[in-house]
Parts: structure tokens; sequence; C-alpha cells
């Protein structure tokens, strides 16, 4: 058995939040990936961001492809359903799981392999339908599982922990969800949760397709020098075009920050995101601008990082489909059916 | 000029159009076939169509059958040939005595015609041309002219065709009038120059009582919205799309609010086949019914997600619409050959429920008892149409609905129960049926939660690679689909007049035509009990009809015989007692195909006394 349940007892003052849970409660089974996975970071990012949002666990459904990035769902929100499915197939998958039920939180988790590889067409797709959902690809640049194959998100000339060194352009998936209209669009790094947290939970307030590209260095078999998924290549080429907040409802938390460093992005449901800029130039509402910027630092050799683009109006393909507020899942024979009187007039119609 | 007797038959005929693809004939040909209905003579009309929008021959083929044989008939007693390109062809395919209508605008050497048929022209072009200055017009009437001097060719009521034309341009006065006048312009021509009616003739008639004309894959879709499916996803394949299409148009109809105008479903178009059975699986995960359509091509990359739906057991419905496999095969051409592939669908151990359905009728009932099904079982059901039953128009008895039947949602543990204290095990079989309880997402914050998957769990839905957990898995999931076995609907037998020790087994669209080859059977003196399979797994009365015959004819639209191999692989039994007849050219299966193999075989089989054979 490759699965440990994590033990329930908790130091009784333990800090609750707004719906009076806990940390805890947030969380899942005790991880089986390598000690020191960035997956696992990004993991207690997800835990984070929910119990600051004070969402309830069960309302979340956590979906995913496959590979070590699509088994972390095991390890955060114990109450909410999961659904590690096929690979490469998350995003369809969730595309009718948030049919089905309009209501829920849909948390997609996937990874480079699942997403720019085998499921980059199911990637593309549900984010130009524009799927409520925070699409997360903890992108390590390697394919772990099956021990250290290059994925599509390497880049060109970056070297395998054999040494060998890969000749295939690289595909960077931020660049690609901002073409292909998602309405929000971000990058991070795993071991920054100060940056990574409140992306999270701006993307889960976010209405419509919400991608975040998170870098996570696989530390069995890309964490080592000449590859440029590694912990210290990231810290060195990372350039954050800002800092964020997530104000939920009247949080006061704003003044913290002074007048003029800090932009307060109202989203859809009502949160709040606050941009500290570092990058006074940065307009996180301009898609072209970013796709600019974005083109610009890589050919610099530098990752960017933060929120890159943001579009607070943003319609989700429920809108596109005009469907009803009730989600579907709950509709019973009384609503659906047109019944035998309906049926006799199309009989009639068909002589 | 003709040697031989030209064909005299009332209301038991073929007539055969030819056309070039796009050029109107459809909606013409249409009419005349609902026209003949509309003298109360059953007809079964089929189009034969290319995998192309323009350019390429294509025909329409009405069987006119007082008797109600529904079945592709075979052989062509009326040619209307208006395709050059495959001129020869048409005019080689007329039966003996038969006729041969044409435009006899241009003259066609004597070389080009029989003789042993009678040659009917009809200045078709000439008549349109002298009416109409507008080239598209000139194409579209010349349909409609054809369509006036066959109704009096033929004998027909012209009343009747001008009330169908009346009925399809309801509010447009003057297409309306136009498309009578045409009529007429043909039927004029035709009583005036030619001597009406031939042989062939439409007598009213009261056989086709309260039957319904409607094509397998509308009814099908009108099945879905009946029975409560709220999702579908769907990548375009013929001969499928029009499921889709029909599923859509339907729910426009009504399955909108009536004070928001909300739609109480959703639709999307897949970016491919993977994806679209990817959302039906996330949608009935999460507690909808959603259903795709599709035809072999799709059934082959949909695969994985199928072994998934049968192992994490999420409930989906797929409809296939068989098409001429393998590979792109033959997209537009009728076959049934995707029974293997289906009911073993996706590697591992696996087995799925199949439905089949033999007409319109029963493709609107097997449709919404899917979801029905899917949600009970928790696991993919098959709809098996084909082309045939799916793109053609068939009479069939009405659909009906009984407004008192609620949907079986199956075993659904609320938060009530959990409330209560029930023990939830995901792949727990409480009943003893292999079926173990889900729980919808979002049900409980603290109870019910649980992670599917397509690796091994054990009971309790955790992760488990232990061999006695996965084989204790494996064993409930043969005990469901043995419960699936009385769940499903079950074969229908028809037993011959006199005790026989030969059967014949069936399934799907070759339904009509082996109800008439059995009749043509006894005219041989052969006795057949007929079994139609309805189904997959197979209910026990299949085997006890095995075990009460000698020989079985297993009758199929495939090359490998393989509903007679799923057979003998389910019920372990001696294949040589299976006698495989099998039709796959493409084309529907015909009685007189099916009568010829079975009677051929029956006389191989029956021995002859010695002095009876010599006196």
């Amino acid at each position: 058995m490759t699965y440990i349940a994590k033990p329930k007892f908790h130091h009784p003052g333990l800090k609750k939040n707004e719906l009076g849970y806990t940390h805890r409660d947030y969380e899942g089974k005790i991880s089986t990936l390598c000690a020191g996975c960035g997956h696992d970071s990004i993991t207690a990012s997800i835990i984070e961001a929910c119990y600051e949002l004070s969402i309830e666990p069960h309302r979340v459904a956590k979906i995913s492809g496959i590979g070590c990035s699509s088994k972390t769902p095991d390890y955060f929100l114990g109450n909410s359903h999961g659904f590690n499915s096929v690979h490469g197939r998350m995003p369809s998958v969730l595309t009718g799981a948030n049919l089905a039920n309009r209501d829920l939180i849909y948390l997609g988790v996937s990874g480079d392999g699942d997403s720019a590889s085998i499921g980059f067409g199911q990637f593309a797709h549900s984010i130009r339908r524009g799927v409520n959902m925070t699409y997360i690809v903890e992108n390590n640049g390697v394919y772990g599982l099956t021990k250290g194959q290059f994925s599509a998100t390497a880049d060109r000339g970056s070297k395998s922990k054999k040494g060998v060194t890969n000749t295939d352009n690289a595909i960077d998936l931020v660049a690609i969800a901002l073409q292909l209209g998602a309405t929000f669009v971000a990058r991070s790094f795993s071991g920054d949760k100060g940056q990574l947290v409140p992306l999270i939970a701006a993307a889960i307030g976010h209405k419509g397709a919400s991608f975040i590209d998170v870098i996570s260095p696989c530390i069995a078999f890309n964490n080592h020098a000449g590859s440029t998924k590694s912990f210290d290549y990231v810290r060195e080429h990372n350039d954050a075009v800002n800092r964020l907040d997530v104000l939920v409802g009247r949080d006061p938390i704003a003044v913290d920050y002074a007048p003029g460093t800090v932009q307060v992005v109202e989203q859809h449901d009502g949160s709040k995101i606050a941009l500290r800029k570092i990058d006074a130039d940065y307009d996180p509402h301009d898609r072209l601008g970013a796709q600019t910027f974005l083109a610009k630092h890589a050919a610099k050799g530098q990752i960017v990082t933060g929120l890159l683009y943001v579009d607070p109006d943003a319609e989700d393909l429920h809108e596109h489909l005009n469907t009803v507020e009730t989600p579907l899942n709950t509709l019973e024979a009384d609503t659906l059916c047109p019944g035998s009187a309906a049926l006799d007039k199309i009989n009639a119609s068909l002589r | 000029m003709s040697d031989k007797k030209p064909i005299s038959s009332v209301n038991d005929f073929v007539v055969r159009f030819a056309n070039v693809n796009g050029s109107g004939s459809a909606s013409a040909n249409e009419m005349f076939a609902r026209a003949i209905l509309r003298h109360g003579v059953p007809v079964s009309p089929r189009n034969i169509f290319p995998s192309n929008i323009q350019g390429l021959p294509t025909w329409y083929e009405v069987r006119v059958t007082e008797d109600g044989h529904l079945g592709a008939r075979g052989g062509v007693d009326m040619m209307v040939a208006m395709n050059p390109q495959t001129w020869d062809k048409d005019v080689a395919g007329i039966e003996p005595g038969g006729y041969l209508f044409y435009d006899s605008t241009k003259p066609m050497p004597s070389t080009k015609f029989r003789d042993d048929i009678s040659v009917i022209g009809v200045p078709l072009t000439a008549i349109a041309n002298s009416t109409y200055t507008d080239p598209r017009q000139r194409q579209l009437f010349k349909n409609i002219i054809y369509l006036g001097a066959l109704s009096a060719l033929l004998d027909m009521d012209p009343k009747l065709i001008e009330h169908l034309i009346g009925e399809q341009y309801k509010g447009k006065e003057k297409l309306l009038s136009s498309n009578v006048h045409a009529l007429h312009l043909g039927r004029d021509w035709a009583l005036q120059n030619l001597k009406c009616p031939i042989g062939l003739r439409v007598k009213k008639s009261d056989k086709v009582g309260d039957r319904i004309f409607i094509e397998g894959n509308s009814a099908a879709a009108l099945g879905a919205v009946y029975g409560g499916a709220t999702v579908c996803a769907w990548y375009p394949i013929t001969p499928s799309s029009s499921v889709a299409e029909a599923f859509t148009a339907h729910c426009k109809k009504y399955r909108h609010d009536p004070e928001t105008g909300k739609a109480k479903y959703a639709i999307v178009q897949g970016e491919d086949e993977l994806a679209s059975i990817g959302i039906v699986i996330g949608a009935s995960w999460n507690g909808a019914r959603a259903f795709t359509a599709t035809s072999g091509p799709g059934i082959s990359l949909m695969t994985e997600f199928i072994g998934l739906s049968y192992f994490a057991e999420i409930p989906a419905v797929i409809m296939n619409i068989q098409r001429a496999g393998p590979s792109t095969g033959m997209p537009t051409r009728t076959q049934q050959c995707d029974i293997i592939a289906c009911a073993y669908a996706s590697h591992g151990d696996t087995k799925h429920v199949l439905l089949f359905p033999e007409d319109p009728a029963e493709a609107f009932e097997f449709a919404a008892a899917a979801f029905d099904l899917a949600e009970r079982l928790q696991t993919t059901i098959f709809l098996m149409l084909d082309l045939d039953i799916g793109m053609n128009h068939r009479l069939c008895r009405p659909l009906k609905w009984d407004d008192a039947r609620q949907y079986d949602r199956g075993k659904i543990m609320t938060a009530e129960m959990l409330e209560e204290g029930r023990d939830f095990g995901r792949y727990l079989d409480v009943d003893g049926d292999g079926i173990p309880y889900r729980t919808y997402p979002g049900t409980h914050p603290t109870k019910g939660s649980y992670f599917t998957r397509g690796t091994s769990r054990d009971r309790y839905a955790r992760y488990s690679e232990e061999g006695t957990v996965y084989a204790d898995n494996m064993q409930r999931l043969v005990r469901k689909f043995e419960t699936a076995q009385d769940l499903v609907p079950r074969p229908l037998q028809a037993n011959a007049e006199r005790p026989t020790k030969y059967g014949v087994i069936y399934f799907g669209s070759t339904s009509p035509a082996m109800d008439e080859a059995i009749g043509l059977l006894e005219a041989r003196g052969h006795q057949l009990d007929r079994l139609r399979i309805r189904a997959f797994p197979f209910h026990s009365s299949v085997a006890s009809f095995l075990a009460e015959h000698d020989f079985v004819y297993v009758v199929e639209q495939n090359r490998d015989s393989q509903l007679r191999q799923l057979i003998v692989n389910e019920n372990g039994i001696d294949p040589v007692r299976l006698v495989p007849i099998v039709h796959y050219d493409g084309s529907p299966i015909t009685a007189r195909y099916i009568a010829k193999a079975i009677g051929d075989h029956q006389d191989h089989l029956k021995v002859t006394p010695l002095r009876k054979a010599v006196s």
C-alpha cells in the first residue's frame, strides 16, 4: 500500500478561518512523492489558498490526469471528491464535470507531460472554451514517474540528468494560454509560496479559464546543473512582474501597502486582487502587452512570474451555452422530459 | 420493342433514383416516398450516398411494399436515371421487364438502352428550360417535374402530393405555388404524351396505420431528450452527426426554460472523440446524464476512456452508428461491424453492455433506457445503431412515453444517508449484485468523498496494488455484469408453426429482412425458430435457444460473424452448431440474400432417402 492516511490529531490552538475550519481540514493524505519535491510545495500552497478563502472543502472538485503532478490531488482537500483520470485528458473530464454542476469549484491539476505533450490539444480547447476552472500545471520539464525523459516544456539546450541535450524547442504554456484567450494567466515558482498562494486564491476567485504555470523542480531527475527547471536556475532567472494579495470581502489588508505601488483589481465574484507592482510599466489587463513582455524576457533567458493577464469581466462556458442556473445534475424527469402529449404531437408530425 | 413482358405490379415494386450529389434531388425523392405513404401504402426508402458533398453519384431507392416488408429487397423495377456518369450500370441493374425513366432532351443512341425493358423518355431539361430562366430554378424544378411525370405513370393521386408540398412550404406562398406548377408541368406532359399508367401502380390502401416515418438517429436523439440527457459532447463523423444535430434541434424546442429562456442542457462539439467521451465521463461522474454519438473510428479513439468507465465505474452512454470498417472503410455504407470492438473495448479484462435496436422506435426506447442502465450499472452502455437504421426514414410504430415514468438514477448515497451513519465504500458490494453506491461530488462536508482513479483500489476506494484486493474487485465487476443480464432488453423469440431443430439468431437492422426471409424460407419448406437478440450480456434464454436447436444460423452484417463469435465465447458452446450467414458489402442485407443462404444450407443438410431420389 503506497497511500498513508494522516493522523487527525492537531494542536487545539490551531487558527480557524471564517467557516471555522483549520488548516488541517484542507489537507489530504500524506504525499508519496520524493522528499523535497516541488509539487508538495504547490500542494501546501493550494491548502493555504483554500484555507484563506474559507472555501468549504467538499465544494471543490479536484481533477487531474496522469503523472507525479496528477497524483497530488490525493494530498490536499481530503474531503473533496477527486478524479485521477486519463493521461492528458483532465481538461475534458473537468469540462464535463463543470457542465454537470456549475456550483462547485473546479481545480484541474496537471503536469507538463500531461498538458504540453499528450494532452496539448485538450489543454488548448478547454482554455479556448472558457471553462470556469483553475488549471494548474506543475511544470518540471521532465517525466518524473517514468524516470527522467524530457517533456515538451524542457528548454532547448538543457541537459538531462544522464547528460543528454534537448534539441527540441520548448512549449511555453503561458504564452499559449494567452494566445488562446485564457482570462487569467499567471506563472509562479513552487518555492515561492508568498507569490503562489495569492495567485491560486485569485485564480479560484476568477470566473473563467484561469491558468497557472508553476515551475516545480524535480529533485530526482531535473535539479542538476544544465537543467533550466532546477531550483537554482529558476531563482537566478526569475523576473516577477508583480506581487499580489487576494482580499476576500472587505478585508482591509490593502492599507498595508503604500499607495502608488498597489493596484486593486475587483473580480466578478467580488473578491479583490491587490497587485504590488514591481515593474511600474506592467499592465495586467493588456493581453497583447503581456504577450510582448513575455517574449522579450524569454529572449533574455528570463522566466517571468506573477499575474500576467486578467480580464475581471470574463464570461465562462455556461454563459456561452446559456445554461440554467440550477446545476444540470439536479434536474429530473419533471423538468427534462417533454412528456407524452408532446410525443403525440411529434408522432403526428411524422406521418 | 420489349422482348420481355413488362412487369405488372400494384403496390409492390422498387424504384431507384440515380442522381448527382448536390443537385437538389433529395427532397423531391423523399417527397415521392412520402406521397406513396399518403396513399396508405408502406414504403421503405434508402439513401445510397458517397462521402462527398457535390458531384458524385448518389441513389435513392424506394421500396413500395403493401405487405410492409421494410428491408431492402434487391433489384430495381424502375430506374429514374438522372446521372449520365452511372447510366450504364444503372440501366444494367434494371430487372428484366422493368422500366427506365430518363431525360430525353438529348437523344441517346439505341445501344444505350436494353431490349428487355420499357424505356420512358421525358424531355425534363427542355420543359424546365422553356419555363424557367434562372439556372438554379431550372435544376431544382427539374426534380419536381420528374416527380409529376412519375405520378402520372404510376397512377398516383396528385392531390396527395400537392398536400405534401403545401405542408413543406407552409407560409411560403410563392414557393408553394411554383412547386405545384412544376409538378403539373411534368404530370401533364406525361398524360399527354405517354401511355399512363404503366404496369407499376400505386393504389390507395390502408396498410400504413398509425405508423410514423422517422430516421433512427433522430429517434435516438429524441430518446436522449426523453431519457433526461443534459450533457452531449460529440465530434462530427458520418453517419452519426445527425444524432447530435437532432438532439440540438429537439433541445431547442423542448428544453428551454419558458421564463428565462435558459437551456436545460449543454452541448459541446469536442475537438475530437477523446474530448467528447472525456466530457461525458466528467459529467456523468458529477451526476448528469451524458452521452456521445460516434461511429467506428471514434470508438477506436475512445477505448481508453471506456476502460476507465468500466474500471472506475462511471456511467456513460455511447451511441455508435456503425459504418463499414476497418479504418476509414466505407464511411457512407452500412455494417454491423463493431460488435467485438464495443463488447470488449479497451485494454485489460473488460466487458460492456450493448443494446441492439431494430428500428427507430426501438432506437428511441433503448436510448432512453440506456441512461437508466448506465446509472444503475455505473458503466458504459452502447446503443448500437447502424447507418441503415440511423440515416434512413423508416416506417415504425409511434413513439410512446409513460408520464408516470421516473428516471432510475441508480445507487446514490445522499447526504441524509451519510448522516444516518451508513457505511460508504465506493466499491463495496452491499447488495450482492456487484453494484456499489456512489456519491456525487459536493455531497457532504466530511463524509462520502472519495478519490476516483483508473488504478487499482480497495472497496473503500483506497489505492492498492495487493493482488487479492485487485482480484476481489475484478470478481465483483463480473457479478455486476451478471446482474446486467436481467436488466437489459430480453431477446424476442418467434417459433415456426411446426417444431423444428433449426433456429436463426439475428439482431438490429437485419430485422425486417429476416422477417421477410422467414416467409420465403417457409415457401421453400424450411421451418425455423427465430431469436432476435436485443442486448449483450446475453440473457439465459439465448443459451436455452442454442440448446433446443441442432443448428442455429447467425445472420449478421459483417465479415467475421462477430455476434456468433461473441455467443460462442460467452456461452462456451461448440461453434460447429452455429452457422454464420454474413453480408458485408456495405449495402443493407436483403430477404433474398438470407433466404438463399439459409435455404441452400438447409438443402445440403437434408438427406433425401435414396428410394425417393431415384424414383
